[in-house]
């Protein structure tokens, strides 16, 4: 049986709601597509005719390259659209945009907004595959995946492993989709913030929640640090960076507590001094940029699957 | 199915007109709390005005000329008063005006209307209470009430001028949507308005902890990944008011409670002797967060959904009589602001079309009397603003609904008058339908 016979989506709007069974067979498609970025001719057909649009209201040159990479690398022909504040302030609601899009007839909108919810209005909009690149505070799914994926290639599996999520668990989307797969996928997973970054009920997403970093990170297979926005000092979330830093910033001492063969991860981009070390975002436990790597990887793998399931295929 | 909109509106209320033919209800269950009654009986109605409504009205005979009405399986109940309505009149008609409000009101059963001050211009000025009358006069099928603005341009800072304002016609003072921050504003608001026996209804929410959210926090905003409005929001703001109103001997209406703790709140200020009252919206008697489901702005309230215990304590608090007043907090909303991202998305739902319907679910349900809906939903909210409304009694204006208690239906955006479509009851099943509704012994609405 192929493994994308159990994937038959037609967006991917969240990691909620998936079966352990849908996602191991987008990580082993991922895995088969990583040979193909680092052969010389980096190119399938699959996507070949495909129009797809990048479609970003927050600039995130990141998330937005790796998808068009990934596109690229398939076949497609990718545009990028940067729906910066100017659109928004002529009035031009996302609806709007949407349907002025779907009447260029793409295949596959990729879409990153500000606000959650986002990726599921235009799903109900548009006639095309919807993917959510970050919708607000609510999922970022192919972080998520890729995260999957950098941590079974280090620990061949997901199950049984204790994962620990640190940092602005409160305003981040990464958090939200990492919580719901790796519990799907057995993990134990620990969330560790300040309690002014910590959600309420988070205990009922099946979390174990901390707010000393030693305790949440003893005994820890995966460290998975957070990006703390500068705009939290402003909104009183957090007094200072050096108070965060002091006390939730992952530095060696701290790291100690994990097991010796932790990994350390961070969705990127870093703010080296605040939430990390630098001495250990760029050490041998970091696999940082391998994270990016297998972001390319990942979303071909979705980008096929769902390619499989578009109208015509 | 028969078409609901060839309803046989009649002339608005207030246009100069003969006096209206006699009318009698016959063969119906009369439902009427301000006498507390609910028995089989007849209507008998005479100048706009209840001769006799009751058992005591069978057997009177037929005024010469009477329009006689077979009510046969049917309840008569007064017109329903919905103290906290949204109007977009002046300044916002693409939304609804007094006119599409009042066919939506008739619709529903609802006889008075009591529209908000959230206009623009904002209702803060004698003038502008006597222009809305005047188009309610000159357009509304139903009665029209306003509520003035608290205090000026509802900024929350100067007193708007109560005396003035009553006088005019305002029943009474609101700051609307919004809630005031100063305690010191609402201690002397509270204390001037006793001078003219005056009124105020405010919805209390704090302001910053409103703003930092956009629906009831808990598992569901964290799931959904949106920024919670904590109870306390509600409650901070509500014991201050309650705390004011003891020391100024103020009369003080929460114009909207949302959750559990805000009945413990106005149930211990009223048996502390407080004169105060509360009013929870239909909303939120009969929905819960869960509702929000993927992100449907329709059910982006203010205040929002709160949990399942919370909505069983608001009903728990409207049989015990803590929650006097059921409303509808009609506020319609055009496509444009709905259509958005939640965070994003207006306040409010429409709800003077399915008011009386959706209230109905708690009677069948057993978790409330229909006497006890009626009273909460017409006959409290006449005697708390003094309008003469909310009865049966002999010599009332004959403001009343026929209702099918039994009559099921669902409801479908092309079924409601008002102007905007942002109902929270969207394909909702229900059991109970107003089949004619009269405003001063004139039918204004007719189901057939």
């Amino acid at each position: 049986m192929s493994t994308l016979a159990t994937f038959s989506r037609r967006h991917l709007l969240g990691i909620e709601g998936l079966s352990a069974l849908e996602i191991e067979s987008l990580l082993d498609l991922a895995e088969a597509e990583i040979g193909v970025s680092r052969q010389i001719e980096k190119k399938k057909a699959v996507l070949r005719g495909r129009t797809q649009i990048n479609l970003f209201f927050e600039a995130s040159t990141r998330t937005q390259s790796s998808f068009e990479l990934a596109g690229k690398r398939l076949g497609a022909d990718v545009m990028n659209m940067s729906v910066g504040a100017s659109s928004v302030k002529k009035g031009e609601t996302l609806v709007d945009t949407a349907m002025t899009l779907n009447a260029m007839r793409p295949d596959i909108l990729v879409v990153r907004h500000h606000a959650a919810g986002a990726a599921e209005l235009l799903a109900q909009k548009v006639e095309c595959s919807v993917i959510n690149a970050g919708d607000g505070a609510h999922e970022h799914p192919t972080q998520a995946l890729l995260d999957a994926l950098t941590i079974r290639r280090h620990k061949d599996r997901l199950q049984g492993l204790t994962v620990a999520i640190c940092g602005d668990i409160r305003h981040s989307r990464v958090a939200r989709s990492n919580i719901l797969l790796l519990h799907v996928m057995g993990a134990e997973v620990r969330v560790v913030a300040p309690s002014t970054l910590m959600p309420a009920s988070i205990d009922r997403l099946g979390v174990e929640a901390f707010t000393d970093m030693r305790r949440g990170l003893a005994g820890a297979d995966v460290v998975m640090m957070l990006r703390l926005q500068r705009e939290r000092m402003a909104a009183a979330y957090v007094p200072s960076v050096r108070e965060y830093f002091r006390f939730h910033g992952l530095d060696c001492e701290k790291l100690a507590f994990a097991k010796p063969d932790a990994i350390v991860m961070h969705p990127g981009p870093m703010n080296r001094g605040v939430e990390i070390d630098p001495l250990i975002a760029d050490g041998a436990r970091s696999v940082i940029r391998e994270q990016v790597e297998m972001g390319v990887a990942v979303r071909m793998a979705l980008l096929e699957a769902l390619a499989r399931n578009l109208p015509n295929a | 199915m028969p078409d609901e909109r060839t309803q046989a509106a009649g002339p608005p209320s207030g246009v100069p007109k003969d006096p209206p033919r006699p009318l009698v209800l016959e063969n119906a269950r009369i439902v009427d709390p301000s006498r507390d009654l609910d028995a089989a009986g007849s209507v008998i109605i005479t100048n706009g005005r209840i001769a006799e409504a009751g058992p005591g009205a069978i057997g009177q005979g037929r005024p010469d000329g009477a329009e006689v009405i077979d009510c046969a399986g049917c309840a008569v109940i007064p017109g329903l008063v919905d103290m906290r309505v949204f109007v977009g009149e002046p300044g916002a008609e693409h939304r609804e005006t007094l006119e599409t409000a009042s066919l939506a009101a008739a619709a529903g059963g609802v006889t008075t209307i009591v529209t908000m001050p959230d206009t623009d211009p904002v209702i803060d000025d004698p003038a502008l209470v006597d222009f809305i009358l005047r188009r309610a006069r000159h357009t509304a099928h139903v009665r029209v009430h306003p509520m003035a603005a608290l205090t000026k341009d509802l900024a929350g800072e100067e007193l708007s001028e109560f005396g003035l304002l009553k006088d005019a016609g305002a029943v009474a003072f609101t700051q609307g949507r919004r809630s005031l921050r100063s305690a010191q504003v609402m201690r002397n608001a509270l204390t001037y308005a006793r001078d003219f026996d005056a009124l105020i209804a405010h919805h209390p929410a704090d302001a910053d902890l409103t703003s930092a959210g956009v629906m009831n926090e808990g598992e569901v905003a964290t799931r959904l990944g949106l920024p919670g409005i904590p109870r306390e929001a509600e409650t901070i703001i509500l014991e201050r008011d309650l705390q004011l109103a003891a020391l100024t001997g103020g009369r003080y209406h929460a114009a909207l409670v949302s959750c559990a703790a805000s009945v413990e709140a106005i149930q211990r200020a009223k048996s502390a002797g407080a004169d105060v009252t509360a009013a929870a919206a239909i909303t939120h008697l009969s929905l819960n967060e869960n509702d929000i489901g993927p992100y449907r702005t329709f059910f982006k309230l203010a205040p929002p959904l709160r949990a399942e215990d919370d909505r069983l304590a608001l009903v728990q608090g409207l049989a015990d009589g803590v929650i006097d007043i059921i409303v509808s907090a009609h506020d319609p909303q055009d496509v444009e602001g709905k259509r958005r991202p939640f965070a994003e998305a207006a306040d409010g739902a429409v709800g003077l079309d399915t008011l009386l319907a959706v209230g109905l679910r708690q009677v069948h349900e057993e978790t409330l009397p229909l006497t006890r809906l009626i009273d909460a939903m017409s006959t409290r909210p006449a005697a708390l603003l003094g309008l003469e409304a909310g009865t049966l009694a002999a010599g009332a204006p004959a403001d009343l609904a026929v209702v099918d208690l039994q009559r099921p239906w669902v409801v479908s955006e092309d079924l409601l008058h008002s102007r905007s479509h942002n109902t929270a009851f969207e394909g909702a099943r229900l059991t109970g339908k107003v089949i004619r509704t009269i405003v001063a012994g004139r039918t204004v609405y007719q189901y057939d």
